[in-house]
């Protein structure tokens, strides 16, 4: 039997001979290149954002996806690379990027109307290739309509952007990219921090109202699904290692008198960031 | 000194076929004149074999089935002579602009950059090839021989030095261009080439013919000096092409703009040149309203042809006529004409072509012209408005930006110094909440309790403010109309939970969170600007 198997295998091999180079050898998986979040907690959990892989990031609304998506968006285009941003409810701020530091100019902003429009334009931008970082903002849309996104549509774009050097991320209100995803995190928002002067005020805000200011909020970050480790070929081993890890960080509001300052120059815009930077 | 003249035999017949290369190898006669009185002024060896006359009335020609009967095409010839330039520009910027279908080319020096002679020759077809032209090359030292022997002769003729005359001797009288009564005078005495010319003592063929005779002779002989007329080409590329049968269809336009674009971005490269920016003007058949305008008594009638123009403007100056399709096709589909087309002119405008250096250690960054083509395709699938990179506008407006072209940089010494936030990215603990912003805003019914929001009703849910930060006062523009005044505040809203499930986004309890909300003094309303995410 066991010659058998083995002449068959050799027959195999020579038919596939100058095709396929081992047809019963895993393929080797290349260790990805990775690059930051932007965020120090997420990178020490999952390492960062991976090169030519999908990355999902799932969570409900005010959870911190965008957040991140931002941090990720003024990491890369610090670094000059060519960034897209496909956004499916046409819900980006501009001004919230600017302050979170993304270059604009290097930013592809492709504003969609629905699910349709979505698939198709990041259909586009993998075919078209260069870009360094694809986002794919599906935070907003009906949970629904986002399950009945085919899952070869799924498949499409992680094979699209294997081999190359783009990060694809993926924001959603949950998972549905399932094993196409390299990296899933989720988000979950904790209580917000409200300022206030005393504690008695702190206890009653409509007794103390005036006091109050949002000072940000803290996210949890939990790491579903992590394959940036490279495995071991020629075994049957689980392709990815299950983690449970989560981490907290905080994010802080920009107060309210430097929001408004849309208008008002770079130089005095600098100077007030600088501030607010120092504490 | 060495001289290469370029003549395209023909050249009425080659200018239409250039526009229409399916032709080349028919029966084709072009008829010219005033209507209704249409005659065959040109006509190939096909057509003539087939029993085509010069001077034949269109009528009669038509009645042969075999033959294809265009119109004579001045706009053609115009661009076909344009092109011929630039082929001579393409190799020496010393050229005479000598006729239409002439050039002569000063090729001395030129053979450490192209060869010998006969190699810059053969050049010289195989460019004019490229461009849609056959042409007759000649070389020699002496220009009127260069003239006259690219007249004479087919292909390529090489004429070494001090064999001038022996070379010409074949050549008809005809090929110098006398007049009609000295060829008369000449074909009677029985001198028809150049060498039986050439043998006629000089001073009694002037008692006879005048100064004419004594300059046709000296053409003959091979020994006529003058100098080079310098002509320098324009920098105006422009194909038109004047339809028969008006075009309502994209497909078959598209054909015709492949065709075009192909003659563009072959005179450009003959340039070394690429295009910035191609200009596409169509004009429009007389549509029905138009016809009925023109017929009702109170309106005055237009005269004037209807017109469309586009511009379609590149991020890197290319000449890649394919690319250049697409994306024409990709603008005609966004914005199509309002009606058929009768004639279609695309001009280019000239740039330097883009010269780039890849760096192994710079970031990936889109290929500029496949750049463009996503750029359009998205485009035409989202809007144009929808597309681009966000700008912010010098205003406190809430939420003002306009969109601008992308045009991302992949060397990171040209990324601004953004202010100091962002400077601090790398080194800062606690990134900045991202906000999401609801386009259009929603209006939302606010309960208040001694001037602050309590409660709040909107998208089909109702909840609870548990905190909030405001009134944040912003107005502005109250010298224009659209001036705005509002209150601002940064709101946490605790959902209430409903049974019913009646929505369908998701659970009220996944949009709890952090949201600004916002009072407009002047619509008197509540609306919720977005949320912190």
């Amino acid at each position: 039997m066991a010659v058998n198997l083995a002449t068959l295998r050799s027959n195999v091999e020579l038919a596939l001979a100058g095709r396929v180079a081992a047809p019963f050898s895993y393929r080797d998986r290349h260790a990805v290149e990775i690059v930051s979040t932007g965020i120090a907690e997420i990178d020490s959990l999952a390492g960062g954002l991976p090169r030519g892989a999908l990355t999902e990031i799932f969570g409900p609304a005010c959870s911190g996806r965008t957040t991140l998506l931002l941090s990720a968006l003024a990491a890369r285009t610090a670094q000059a690379e060519a960034c897209a941003l496909i956004d499916g409810c046409d819900a980006f701020d501009p001004h919230s990027a600017e302050i979170a530091g993304v270059e604009l100019k290097q930013l592809l902003w492709v504003r969609c109307r629905n699910i349709e429009q979505t698939l198709r334009a990041t259909d586009l931008l993998l075919q078209g290739g260069g870009f360094g970082f694809i986002a794919l903002d599906l935070g907003d849309m009906r949970a629904d309509v986002l399950r009945h996104v085919p899952l070869e549509s799924w498949f499409r774009f992680r094979r699209a952007v294997e081999d190359t050097p783009t990060i694809l991320m993926v924001l959603e209100p949950e998972s549905n990219a399932k094993t196409c995803a390299s990296l899933v995190l989720r988000m979950e928002a904790e209580p917000a921090r409200w300022s206030t002067t005393s504690e008695a005020q702190a206890t009653d805000f409509f007794r103390y109202p005036p006091s109050w200011l949002l000072e940000g909020f803290g996210i949890r970050a939990e790491l579903l699904r992590s394959r940036l480790q490279p495995i071991a070929t020629n075994s049957f081993q689980k392709p990815f290692a299950s983690a449970d890890r989560s981490e907290l960080f905080e994010t802080n509001v920009l107060r309210s008198y430097l929001r408004v300052a849309n208008g008002i120059s770079a130089e005095v815009k600098a100077r007030i960031a600088e501030e607010f930077v120092a504490g | 000194m060495a001289f290469a003249s370029i003549h395209v035999p023909h050249f009425p017949l080659q200018a239409v076929v250039r526009a229409e290369p399916s032709l080349r190898n028919q029966a084709l006669a072009l008829v010219d004149g005033t209507p209704p009185i249409w005659n065959v002024v040109a006509a190939n060896q096909a057509a003539l074999q087939a029993g085509i006359e010069l001077g034949m009335a269109k009528s009669q020609a038509a009645q042969f089935h075999a033959v294809e009967i265009r119109n004579r095409s001045r706009v053609q010839e115009k661009s076909a002579h344009a092109a011929l330039l630039d082929l001579g520009a393409s190799v020496s910027p010393r050229m005479e602009d000598t006729a239409p279908d002439t050039i002569i080319l000063d090729i001395s020096g030129l053979a450490s950059l192209f060869g010998n002679e006969e190699t810059i020759a053969r050049q010289l077809m195989q460019r004019a090839s490229s461009m849609g032209l056959h042409v007759h090359v000649a070389v020699s030292s002496n220009l009127e021989v260069a003239l006259h022997a690219a007249h004479g002769f087919p292909g390529i003729t090489v004429i070494l030095p001090g064999e001038e005359a022996k070379c010409l001797a074949p050549l008809p009288v005809r090929a110098l261009l006398p007049s009609a009564e000295i060829l008369g005078t000449l074909e009677r005495w029985g001198v028809r080439d150049c060498a039986a010319l050439a043998a006629l003592p000089v001073l009694p063929l002037s008692e006879r013919l005048g100064q004419e005779g004594v300059r046709l002779h000296q053409l003959a002989r091979g020994a006529r000096l003058r100098s080079l007329v310098l002509a320098r080409p324009g920098v105006c590329f422009q194909e038109e092409m004047a339809l028969d049968f008006a075009v309502a269809e994209l497909e078959p336009l598209s054909f015709l703009l492949g065709r075009l674009l192909d003659q563009l971005c072959a005179r450009l490269e003959a340039r070394a040149l690429a295009a910035c920016a191609i200009r596409t003007h169509f004009d429009l058949e007389d549509s029905f309203e138009k016809d009925f305008q023109v017929f009702s008594e109170n309106s005055p009638p237009q005269l004037a042809s209807k017109t469309y123009e586009k511009i379609l403007s590149l991020p890197v100056p290319t000449r890649n006529s394919k690319m250049l399709l697409k994306l024409l096709r990709l603008q005609l589909q966004a914005d199509p004409p309002h009606a058929a087309i009768l004639k279609v002119i695309l001009a280019a405008e000239p740039a330097r072509p883009r010269a780039a250096q890849g760096g192994l250690f710079l970031p990936s960054c889109p290929d500029p012209e496949k750049l463009e083509l996503t750029i359009g395709r998205l485009a035409k699938l989202v809007g144009h408005t929808n597309v681009g990179s966000p700008e912010l506008i010098d205003t406190h407006r809430p939420g003002d930006f306009r969109m601008a072209p992308f045009a991302p940089v992949s060397d990171e010494s040209k990324i601004p110094q953004k202010h100091a936030t962002a400077v601090a990215q790398g080194s800062r603990e606690t990134p900045l909440t991202a906000f999401r912003v609801f386009r259009p805003e929603i209006q939302a019914n606010i309960e208040l309790q001694q001037n602050y929001p309590t409660r709040i009703y909107f998208r089909g849910l109702r909840g609870n403010i548990i905190a909030a930060s405001g009134p944040w006062r912003t107005s502005g523009d109250w010298w224009r109309e659209d001036i705005w005044q509002q209150d601002e505040w940064d709101v946490e809203i605790r959902f209430d939970s409903v049974s019913g499930q009646s929505q369908k986004i998701s659970s009220p309890r996944t949009q709890d969170g952090l949201y600004r909300i916002y009072y407009d003094s002047l619509r008197e309303a509540w609306f919720a600007r977005g949320r912190y995410d």
